[in-house]
Order: C-alpha cells, then sequence, then structure tokens
C-alpha cells in the first residue's frame, strides 16, 4: 500500500469515494427507537451546572493566580487553570458544537464561541470539519481531524501536550483568516455562504490577543497572557491525552465506528474535563446523545461493543506500542475484537480497503 | 398533485415522526406537541442522510448525523451544516389516516 496522504485534495480522497467508503452506509447498534428519543432528550441542567463549577473554578483559579504572581506558589494554580483553559474548553467547544449540551440553543452558542476562543479553533471552521470528521471518521484524505497520521511524528505528538503544533497552527491561521483569506483546504468543506463568518471571527480574536498583549507590554509583565492565550500551551496536555486515545491506533478507512474508535473508562476528574467523551464509540455512534446520557448508552449497547478499555492508562499501554510499530509498518492496526454478542459488519468492504490487520 | 395514503394517525408518537416511501422517494412524517401533521423531504439537505433516526423538539427536527436543525412546518434550515431548506408537503387527516399531497 503507497503512503497515506491525508490532504483533503490528494489522491486518498479520490480513492475513498472510488472504494465506496463515502457511500456506505455505517454501523449502528439496534436500539428501540423510544429508548433512544429518551437518551437524545435535551435537558440545561447537567451543562449549567457544569458550567458553574467550570467558570467559577477558573475565575477562582485565575484570581488566586493573580493574587500569588510572581511567586512558585502561583504555580500549581496556574497548572490547575491552565487543565481548566486548555483543556475543559476542548470538551465545551466539542459537545457545542454539536448543539448537544444544553437544550437552550443560545446556551450552547455562547460556550461554543468562548471554548472556540479558548482552543484556538475558528468557531466556523471547526464547525464544518467537525462535521466532516463525523461523515468520514479516519477515512484518510477526508476526514481533517486524524489527530494521529500515519507513520506518527511522535515529536510532533509530545510537542503537542504543550500545545505547540496545534495552538501555533491556530494562531498563525487566525492571522491569515483575519486578512481576509481562506486556506483551499478550508474552503473545500466551508459553505461559501458561511466563509465571510471565518474572517470576521478572525478578525475580533486579533482584537483581543491585541489588547491582551497590549496590556502586557503596558504592565511589563506576562501576567495577562497567563490568564488568557498562554494556558492554551500549559494546559492543553490532558485533552491531548484524552484526545489521541479516541481512535489512535485503530483502524483507519473502514465504516464501523466500533474499529476505528476507543471507549475507555476514565476517572471522574478526567471525566468533568473531557465531558465523558471517553465513551467514544458511543458518541460517533449516536452523536446526538448528550454527553450526560453517555454512560447509559453505553450501558445499554456495550453488548455490541468492543470490550473498553479499562483506564487511560491501560489504553495508552495498548496504543503507544502500536503507534511505535506503525513508524516502521503504517499499515499496523489494532484490530478490535467484537464479543459473541455483537454483530458483524462489513467484512468484506473492510478487508478491502485494509488488507488483513497485522496481529 | 395526488394525496397518498401515508399511515393511520397512530402510528406517530406526539413530537415524534415516521419514515414513509413512495414511488421512489422518502419523506419524514411529523405529529407535533399540539397533535398537528407535517411532512417534508425525508433526506438532510446537509448530506443526505434520513431524518426519521433524528430527534423531534417542538417544531424543529434536528439530523441524526450532525445535529442540523430544520423546523419542520415550514422546513427553514435553522442551524448548520445544513444551509439549505427542506421541501415541504401539505398534509390532511381523514378517517385516523393521515394524507399527503406529493
Amino acid at each position: 500500500m503507497p503512503r497515506r496522504d491525508y490532504s483533503m485534495l490528494g489522491p486518498d480522497a479520490t480513492r475513498a469515494i472510488e472504494t465506496g467508503l463515502l457511500a456506505a452506509q455505517w454501523y449502528h447498534t439496534d436500539i428501540p427507537r423510544n429508548q433512544m428519543k429518551d437518551l437524545m432528550r435535551r435537558d440545561d441542567g447537567p451543562a449549567i451546572r457544569d458550567t458553574i463549577i467550570l467558570f467559577g473554578a477558573m475565575v477562582a483559579l485565575a484570581g488566586t493566580g493573580v493574587a500569588l504572581w510572581p511567586s512558585l506558589w502561583s504555580l500549581p494554580v496556574w497548572l490547575a487553570y491552565g487543565v481548566l483553559y486548555g483543556s475543559a474548553m476542548d470538551s465545551r467547544w466539542h459537545e457545542c458544537s454539536h448543539g448537544t449540551a444544553f437544550k437552550t440553543r443560545w446556551m450552547n452558542d455562547v460556550i461554543y464561541q468562548i471554548a472556540s476562543f479558548c482552543m484556538v479553533r475558528n468557531p466556523h471552521t471547526w464547525r464544518w470539519s467537525h462535521a466532516r470528521h463525523h461523515t468520514d471518521t479516519i477515512i484518510v484524505g477526508r476526514d481533517p481531524e486524524i489527530a494521529i497520521m500515519r507513520p506518527p511524528e511522535f515529536a510532533r505528538l509530545i510537542a503537542n501536550f504543550f500545545g505547540v503544533v496545534d495552538a501555533w497552527n491556530g494562531w498563525v491561521r487566525m492571522l491569515y483568516n483575519a486578512t481576509g483569506k481562506l486556506h483551499p483546504e478550508e474552503a473545500s468543506y466551508i459553505p461559501e455562504a458561511e466563509q465571510h463568518k471565518v474572517i470576521r471571527v478572525a478578525r475580533i480574536w486579533v482584537l483581543i490577543y491585541g489588547g491582551v498583549i497590549a496590556l502586557a507590554v503596558v504592565a511589563g509583565s506576562i501576567l495577562p497572557l497567563m490568564v488568557i492565550g498562554l494556558p492554551r500551551l500549559y494546559g492543553a496536555w490532558h485533552h491531548v491525552m484524552t484526545g489521541l486515545l479516541q481512535h489512535g491506533g485503530l483502524a483507519d478507512n473502514v465504516i464501523d465506528h466500533r474499529l476505528n474508535s476507543r471507549t475507555v473508562y476514565m476517572n471522574p476528574v478526567s471525566r468533568f474535563i473531557y465531558w465523558n467523551m471517553n465513551y467514544h464509540v458511543e458518541h460517533h455512534m449516536f452523536p446526538m446523545v448528550p454527553y450526560h446520557r453517555l454512560p447509559e448508552l453505553h450501558q445499554a449497547i456495550k453488548h455490541d461493543l468492543p470490550a473498553p478499555n479499562r483506564s487511560i492508562a491501560q489504553a495508552f499501554a495498548e496504543m503507544w506500542p502500536a503507534l511505535r510499530r506503525q513508524l516502521k509498518n503504517e499499515d499496523f492496526f489494532l484490530k478490535r475484537d467484537l464479543p459473541v454478542t455483537a454483530k458483524p459488519y462489513r467484512e468484506d468492504l473492510h478487508h478491502a480497503a485494509l488488507g488483513t490487520a497485522a496481529e | 398533485m395526488p394525496w397518498i395514503d401515508a399511515c393511520a394517525t397512530d402510528d406517530i408518537d406526539s413530537e415524534d415522526l415516521i419514515r414513509f416511501d413512495h414511488d421512489g422517494r422518502t419523506f419524514a412524517i411529523y405529529r407535533s406537541p399540539d397533535d398537528e401533521f407535517y411532512c417534508t423531504d425525508g433526506l438532510c439537505t446537509h448530506e443526505q442522510v434520513h431524518l426519521a433516526d433524528g430527534l423531534v423538539m417542538e417544531y424543529e427536527i434536528e439530523c441524526p448525523k450532525h445535529n442540523a436543525t430544520f423546523d419542520y412546518r415550514t422546513g427553514e434550515a435553522r442551524r448548520a451544516p445544513a444551509c439549505v431548506n427542506l421541501n415541504i408537503y401539505r398534509v390532511k387527516t381523514e378517517g385516523g389516516r393521515v394524507l399527503i399531497e406529493v
């Protein structure tokens, strides 16, 4: 198999169309309509509660950090604040982009805008890229959100634990969009009627960052940037840690989320930061189910899913060696074993796309 | 345009929808919270996913794949990634049956 080309405009994008991966029907576990309607039902309560906790903690931590600055005693406070800014906002961005976190639309939209700013992800660009991620999950040349491309670039992966590559790319793209331009790949999945919104947001953000940087210069201190901007770097590690596990080391070019996504049991703190996206197979199979109902969805369909990873550490212990093997053989992947109670799906198409899984 | 007998009124729960296929076309038939019936094209205008597995919330249908929403009374696309409105069709009920004009 030739090397993968992850460009949205390259030969793998064409090949995905030719092999039928785009026209194919993705697998869904059977679940009674009334049960699914109940699971999909929206509720403002859980997200309001979590948002009050999140923003209350951020205000308290930032205030404490400022008060203790520049003492080293402020360091652990900033580290905690950073995780909420640079990681919890990733999951808020994600869930609100689906519109499922809150029942009330404006609440979803407000948190989506704030979280997009914190994560340096243009809310319009990324709404469309995430829609494509759900349409063509981990299909090479179609999915613009593949975190670990094969062969893996470990330096890039590790640098991203400190937000270096993604945040830098976000800021560079922000400046580029602010000049009134869209990258050709962006233009390939953002409808023309929506493109002006990308530019408008980029310009607003440039003004905000300009104000923060000006304040830092006037004050002669990086303290303003410790509150806005830099936490995207020093607090990114948690969302990268959990995000890599979503699909890392698993199959690409399949149309069954059980084979390309990973559900991992996690501790309650990580689940709060990650807003239950550790139930990632479930989320991809049924993206309309709000984060606070995913544990119930998991119970309802787990008979049809591969066994979840038992912890973050256990999932990394499984994934990291697989990524190392992909350095030498990029066709290597972890083939998920389905339980005997599960329905098999499209082995024909998957064999054609994948060949045989390496053991 | 002919009226087509699509289903019984009791086939659709309140604030829900069903799929109806006819003559090579597919439709979504809705029952609103106040027990009015409506009909739209069955496929989301974003990526042709059928709306029948979606969620009806008051007078909106949300696509099950990307969470695009439409007002099923008017077909208006209310939330991205849908930008194109749904076609809508006239509906009437007679003797416990739902008829659509297609």
